[in-house]
């Protein structure tokens, strides 16, 4: 049911663990649907330099963080506020119907530990997403 | 070479090779239709008769009482609805439990939809029902109390005679779904005063895709299929004479090793709950002692389980889950829930089955492959962070 792309990332994930210099930290989903993912966020100069996630969840939900996150990694903050869940699943050549959700979660994860880092400087993040 | 150790017999198990070799000859030259009356089709006419002789045997009832069908489910959902139908005068009010499998639980409310009243009966944190609750939940419209012989998912055993025994006295139809039991614990219809038995016998070192369903003699149950009038007019269609051939095999050498079976495989569940247990935040599942015998079902807090079961497949170890996101729904399984666990908890189940093909060395294996497996899904886990820190994580 899943593909090899799926099966690679869930067996060796990439970025996984805590970042402990993180500027930014995302919190999405919970428990009671059976998926959490944090992912952390160091941001320096508009550039992602560096992102982990620690994930609480199904392969899928694995998967799609580690790819995530390294679709993200060292690209600028608009580059990765772009990045869709549809991409996400098509970089992993596709996910189940039932699974997508994770993807959605990994493009929300992703999106959280940004707003974060920008809290944290004190900037409004809504100001931000909208440009 | 990967090794691999099979710990899903609650799923299927292997075919039996004694059953295999009964069955060659009916997949080969002896091919002929029972209902025929020239040698090919008596001869296979006769196997199939003395393959239900040995079925009903395994069961202590009538060959007469036992119908072919096409697996678990089909008994099942003809059990119940034509029970159903057939005691609609009486009334409409069912008795069941929260822990049956789905091929009760959705027969039951499709029964609902049609304005049928199901009483689900609830569970202790073991599993176990109360005979006190049952009795008071008898009424006057009761038509039929179905109740799973033993658990699939956390391997609690009913009460299967006590039931028995009460609706045969207050005249009320009594199905179970014995498809865990049948071939791994004792079973019998008649001292159990069970109406009717859905089994299955794939569960048993049978064949797939061929089951049947027990029905007392005099108990007159609509017909499950129409056609060529075959297992007595009540289920239509040519018989997978190989299918019931191999499934007597493999129950009859089920029955005949049992006591030797549940000594050998209860053993081994018993020192794999006792190794598992260790692992921090690990609970068993279901009842510790009145329990199936190669049932190990746990819930390891804080990781989830189809996560386990992909990474127990990397070391050869095939397993299930009951999370949600085994079952292809949000929810983890009604039966995890019923018991008592919160949903993050039962997100992360983990059901090993035993069976007379498992060896010490599989115990000494999943021993040893499964605690790193946690606590490699723990590192990486924010609820396991948040558990060992004590700190909430939002």
């Amino acid at each position: 049911m899943y593909s090899e792309k799926v099966m690679d990332h869930f067996n060796n994930p990439r970025n996984v663990g805590a970042l402990e210099d993180a500027n930014g930290i995302g919190h999405v989903g919970n428990s009671t649907c059976g998926d959490i993912m944090k992912i952390y966020v160091k941001i320096e100069d508009d550039i992602i330099k560096d992102i982990s996630f620690k994930t609480f969840g199904c392969g899928a939900a694995v998967a799609t963080s580690s790819m995530a996150t390294e679709m993200v990694k060292g690209k600028t903050v608009r580059e990765a506020l772009k990045l869709s869940n549809k991409a996400v699943a098509e970089a992993l050549d596709g996910l189940p119907p039932a699974k997508m959700h994770c993807s959605v979660l990994a493009e929300e994860g992703i999106k959280a530990a940004i707003e974060d880092y920008f809290k944290r400087q004190g900037i409004d993040p809504a100001a931000v997403l909208k440009e | 070479m990967t090794r691999i150790v099979y710990a899903d017999n609650a799923a299927t198990t292997s075919l039996s090779r004694h059953a295999l070799e009964e069955m060659m000859p009916y997949l080969t030259k002896e091919y002929g239709n029972p209902s025929t009356v020239y040698s090919l089709g008596r001869s296979a006419k006769k196997a199939m008769e003395n393959a239900r002789a040995k079925i009903a045997s395994a069961l202590g009832c009538r060959p007469d009482e036992i119908f072919i069908t096409s697996g678990g489910t089909e008994a099942d959902n003809w059990a119940i609805r034509s029970a159903a139908i057939m005691k609609k005068d009486k009334g409409k009010h069912i008795i069941s439990t929260v822990l049956e499998h789905h091929a009760v639980l959705h027969t039951l409310k499709s029964l609902e939809k049609a304005g049928y009243e199901v009483t689900y009966l609830g569970v202790d944190s073991a599993g176990n029902i109360s005979l006190d609750e049952l009795k008071n939940t008898i009424r006057q419209d009761t038509i039929l109390i179905t109740v799973i012989a033993a658990s699939n998912e956390i391997g609690t055993i009913m009460p299967i005679a006590e039931i028995g025994a009460l609706a045969r006295e207050k005249g009320i139809l009594f199905h179970t779904d014995a498809v865990q039991a049948v071939g791994h614990i004792p079973v019998n219809t008649e001292e159990m005063k069970i109406d009717l038995l859905s089994l299955s016998a794939h569960k048993f070192k049978g064949p797939k895709g061929i089951g049947a369903l027990y029905i007392k003699k005099g108990l007159r149950l609509p017909s499950n299929m129409y056609g060529g009038a075959q297992e007595r007019g009540l289920r239509s269609g040519t018989e997978n004479v190989a299918g019931i051939v191999g499934m007597a095999a493999a129950l009859e050498e089920a029955v005949s090793n049992m006591d030797n079976n549940i000594k050998k495989i209860s053993a081994m569940r018993d020192r794999l709950i006792d190794g598992l247990l260790k692992i921090p935040y690990t609970r068993l599942t279901g009842d510790p002692v009145n329990r199936l015998p190669g049932s190990a079902s746990f819930v390891f807090e804080c990781i989830e389980g189809e996560s386990m079961v992909l990474l127990l497949d990397q070391a050869g170890i095939c397993a299930s889950s009951g999370s949600a996101c085994s079952s292809g729904s949000l929810d983890p399984s009604h039966v995890l829930l019923a018991i008592g666990l919160p949903h993050e908890v039962a997100h992360g189940s983990l059901r090993l089955s035993l069976n007379e093909d498992n060896t010490e060395e599989d115990v000494d294996y999943i021993l040893e492959k499964l605690p790193p497996i946690i606590s490699r899904l723990r590192d990486m886990s924010p609820l396991w962070e948040e558990k060992i820190s004590g700190k909430p994580i939002k």
